[in-house]
């Protein structure tokens, strides 16, 4: 019963959070909105027995990478209205076209894998946590390993790309822009 | 009682929000954000299918998902954050210009 009225609760404040996302003209709304929607995204992975993601859920997005993106604002002119423009309608169109196609593709989905075997069943008696430790350090290792290098890697691309110049670009800030664009 | 197509569906209405954002924002950030609700979807849907069939493969995709997203969001920033510095905006039609 309560798993039922969390389901409910936890989807409505979803939507409502991501639809805010999408409408607001506001950069900061919509991206405290995102913030919100991320924690009730988790709310769900503990409706599912999912402890783990749940917890990554918090700490990577809502933690790490919202904080990243409040970080990055602070480039840019927040205050400032979004402008929306759409110029074309009939690419507008064609794309409302191919997402429904999709979300018809994805909620036929369990008709398709009706006939789906558990390659790695949950055991009794042990947790999540342990579970997902045990086969992510075995069948999974390769994908682990690698996606540790791609975690470094973008951690480097992202020091080099946002560090570039940043002293000089302060400095000459109203100055004309071909000389910021030439690094002068 | 929750069944699986009730998360089926709840994937599907943040997948069409997120499909909406990205398809009427023009703001590069907003663009970004679009994305990231794209894969909290995706992730909802991955659990939830993991949950039903009692597999852990699911949980494990989701786990990569994430990955794939924070280093997304490291490159992204860095390469918008680059360009606004050049042109003083962060909108779509400044993207269309290419002047050298």
């Amino acid at each position: 019963m309560y798993e039922v009225i969390a389901f409910y609760v936890f989807a409505a404040l979803t939507i409502g959070m991501f639809g805010i996302v999408v409408t607001s003209r506001n950069a900061l709304y919509a991206m405290s909105a995102l913030a919100g929607g991320m924690i009730f995204i988790s709310g769900f992975f503990f409706i599912l027995d999912a402890e783990f993601l749940g917890v990554v859920q918090i700490v990577v997005y809502s933690g790490a990478i919202m904080a990243l993106y409040a970080f990055g604002m602070m480039f840019f002119d927040t205050t400032r209205d979004v402008s929306e423009k759409m110029r074309s309608k009939k690419i507008a169109y064609s794309l409302s076209i191919a997402s429904a196609v999709l979300v018809v593709a994805i909620l036929c989905a369990p008709l398709v894998g009706e006939s789906v075997e558990a390659l790695y069943p949950s055991i009794e008696g042990v947790g999540n946590v342990q579970m997902i430790g045990v086969v992510l350090f075995t069948k999974y290792l390769v994908p682990f390993e690698l996606a540790a290098i791609m975690l470094l890697v973008a951690m480097i691309s992202g020091i080099v790309l946002a560090s570039k110049k940043m002293d000089e670009y302060l400095a000459i800030e109203d100055e004309d822009p071909e000389d910021v664009k030439e690094g002068r | 009682m929750i069944t699986l197509t009730h998360y089926f569906i709840l994937t599907g209405i943040l997948f069409s929000i997120g499909l909406v954002g990205v398809m009427r924002r023009t703001n590069l950030l907003m663009l970004f954000f679009s994305t990231e609700i794209l894969l909290n979807a995706i992730n909802v849907g991955f659990v939830a299918v993991s949950k039903y069939y009692n597999d852990l493969s699911g949980q494990l995709f989701a786990f990569f998902i994430i990955a794939v997203a924070a280093s997304e969001v490291a490159v992204g920033l860095g390469l918008l954050i680059l360009w606004y510095k050049r042109n003083g905006s962060v909108d779509l039609n400044s993207l269309q210009m290419m002047k050298g």
